[in-house]
């Protein structure tokens, strides 16, 4: 029996971009799949496609059951969907919009409002309730579209990027109701941009780039595909550099790599924390002033680099390991460009 | 929370045009609520006609000739039909950029994956607009008033004949919001649908009979601004004000000017209605 949300050879073109090229995606009831990619890559049409807003050209999808394609309006009362940009309405109060979404989801006038002042007080804007959700900061703007979203507590919930462009403290928050709502049993769909988030919140994750499911899995098994552990060093003086690399090329089990305008080192290593105490001491010995140190395991970031050749988004440190990654690097840069034309045309095409 | 095996807590579809009914009132209360927490926009919506009402009652009234005479009152008289028909068109600007403010923000995603009537979101939108035009309408005819528009200036009338000049013009800028509808759901920004919903509008008020007697025209000109719809509805205004100006041609909307107003916006709105509906179940914001 197919999952919650199920999706088989979806294929959505845009003029001549095919911004999905042959989606398969299977989610069990009750688990939260992270659909992980950077711009462009097809994660949001793959969630218009299965929220009913777009028709794919072809393909098979079943969300809660119903069929996608032939069952629109039935699958339209089982979903939730929370978007990228907070769709609510900016004039109206918070309490408004939510009766309003409330009684276009057909609810009686008396059971929206009910719905609504629970949702208000769940989500803590039970104080802001009656002002305009105009006045309300970025993160009540989001988890009052999210509320929205949860009017009728769906079965199935699409998030699509639902922390883009959140400061830290606000992104926590959601998670925490994000995995509160994950708990009651709801089967949920989220893509993000952040590694960090389809880490925390996802039980699967599947990678999407041009269009496709590059890989799938958990958060684990796709890490151990990328391997093994490093430390990583960042020296207080610039000119200890040199004797941090010396150092640590006694102890790694592979080339150094060195940023010099973060004072960082890097070596991959076998031997895990013993082998971390005994470069503290030796650094100690050498009266090296250290900032950080630390054992590093492979990061979605790395996964994704590895993966796609290219990375899912842009950071100030980029890792920068691995000879398998230099063999393919002019295809990398193709790749990479190609993605940006991609993301380009389908925003022209709109 | 609930799971799949739960039934969601949504009641049963209700008979199909009874849902789209009241969806589409949800909605027209969700605008009115906007409208009331924006009334600048009414307000700039308001100063624009007054202009209009004012200059061209002082600027014109005395060099136009209407019927022969050139009185600046014959000309008040004769304009405030033309001035209210174009006001009510000019709905068609608002209604197309709150739409394409909807496609843009995002919440006609919301509200495309919501389980409600398809036609409802642009329903709403357009009889929230009918509301505002009944408004404008209000306050323009007591500013007319004042500058010395009379009904039954050259002729008989009564209440009735009034207030259907005044359900005629609300037709008419109800059938005009829906090709702002359909504007607003085509283009990227809401700053094109309003200037999109403006540029056109001034030809089709213009090459009519609301300024000026198209009688004066050159032919081609005249048979374009005598079959135009704008000009029946202001025809027809005429007749049932009674106020001077009518048009003597003898082309059908102007000797039929009440059944020509009424036809003509009944066939704007279902041919546009339908273009917008359609249109709307396959937008991509």
């Amino acid at each position: 029996m197919p999952g919650a949300i199920y999706a088989e050879g979806l294929v959505k073109t845009f003029g001549d971009v095919r911004a999905l090229d042959g989606v398969d995606l299977d989610v069990p009831e009750g688990t939260v799949l992270g659909l992980l990619g950077p711009n462009g890559a097809g994660k949001t049409t793959t969630v218009r496609c299965l929220t009913t807003l777009l028709r794919p050209d072809s393909g098979k999808a079943v969300v809660a059951g119903l069929d996608v394609l032939r069952q629109p309006n039935e699958v339209r009362r089982s979903i939730g969907l929370s978007g990228q940009f907070a769709a609510v309405d900016e004039y109206l109060t918070g309490r408004e919009n939510l009766v309003m979404v409330g009684r276009l989801y057909q609810m009686r006038a008396a059971a929206a409002k009910a719905r609504a002042e629970e949702l208000l007080h769940q989500f803590h804007l039970a104080d802001a309730a009656d002002r305009p959700a105009k006045t309300y900061s970025g993160g009540m703007r989001r988890r009052l579209d999210l509320a929205a979203a949860l009017v009728v507590s769906p079965p199935v919930m699409f998030m699509d990027e639902p922390t883009t462009g959140l400061d830290p403290r606000n992104r926590q928050q959601l998670w925490e109701v994000i995995k509160g709502l994950v708990s009651g049993g709801t089967t949920l769909l989220l893509t993000t941009q952040y590694l960090e988030e389809a880490d925390h919140l996802a039980h699967d994750i599947a990678v999407v780039d041009h269009g496709r499911v590059i890989a799938r899995g958990t958060s684990d098994h796709l890490k151990a595909r990328t391997g093994g552990e490093r430390v990583e060093v960042v020296v207080h003086e610039r000119e200890h550099i040199t004797t941090a690399a010396e150092v640590l090329r006694g102890f790694g089990k592979g080339d150094i790599t060195v940023e010099e305008h973060t004072r960082r080192v890097t070596v991959p290593v076998t031997g895990g924390a013993k082998l971390l105490a005994e470069i503290i001491r030796e650094l100690d010995t050498r009266g090296m002033e250290i900032d950080d140190i630390g054992l590093r395991r492979p990061t979605l970031d790395d996964v994704f680099l590895s993966l796609t050749g290219h990375a899912a988004e842009r950071k100030d440190e980029e890792t920068g390991e691995g000879g398998d990654e230099d063999a393919s690097a002019g295809d990398r840069g193709r790749h990479g460009s190609d993605a940006g034309n991609r993301k380009n045309k389908k925003e022209a095409a709109r | 929370m609930s799971t799949v095996t739960d039934a969601a807590p949504v009641a049963a579809p209700a008979h199909p045009f009874g849902q789209s009914v009241r969806d589409s009132l949800v909605v027209a209360r969700r605008n009115l609520i906007r409208m009331s927490r924006i009334p600048e926009m009414v307000i700039f919506g308001l100063i624009q006609p007054i202009m209009f009402v004012v200059l061209f009652s002082y600027v014109f009234g005395g060099s136009m000739q209407i019927g022969g005479s050139t009185s600046s009152t014959d000309y008040r008289n004769f304009l405030m039909a033309g001035i209210f028909a174009q006001t009510v068109t000019f709905a068609t600007a608002g209604s197309g950029a709150g739409i394409a403010d909807d496609m843009h923000k995002g919440l006609i995603d919301r509200f495309r994956s919501l389980p409600m009537a398809r036609g409802a979101v642009l329903t709403g939108r357009t009889l929230a607009d009918l509301v505002q035009t009944a408004l404008t309408l209000c306050v323009l005819a007591a500013v007319a008033l004042l500058v010395g528009w009379r009904v039954g200036s050259n002729g008989d009338t009564n209440a009735g004949k009034v207030l259907a000049a005044f359900g005629l013009l609300l037709l008419l800028g109800y059938a005009f919001t829906w090709i702002g509808a359909l504007i607003g759901l085509s283009v990227r920004t809401p700053e094109a649908a309003t200037s999109g919903g403006l540029v056109w509008l001034f030809p089709v008020t213009f090459i009519s009979n609301a300024f000026v007697d198209s009688g004066n025209m050159t032919p081609w000109l005249r048979h374009i601004a005598e079959w135009n719809p704008f000009s029946a509805t202001v025809q027809a205004c005429r007749e049932l004000f009674a106020n001077p100006g009518r048009s003597a041609s003898d082309a059908w909307p102007m000797q039929h000017p009440v059944w020509a107003s009424l036809i003509y916006s009944v066939l704007i709105i279902l041919i546009f209605r339908t273009l917008a509906v359609r249109k709307y179940r396959s937008a991509a914001a």
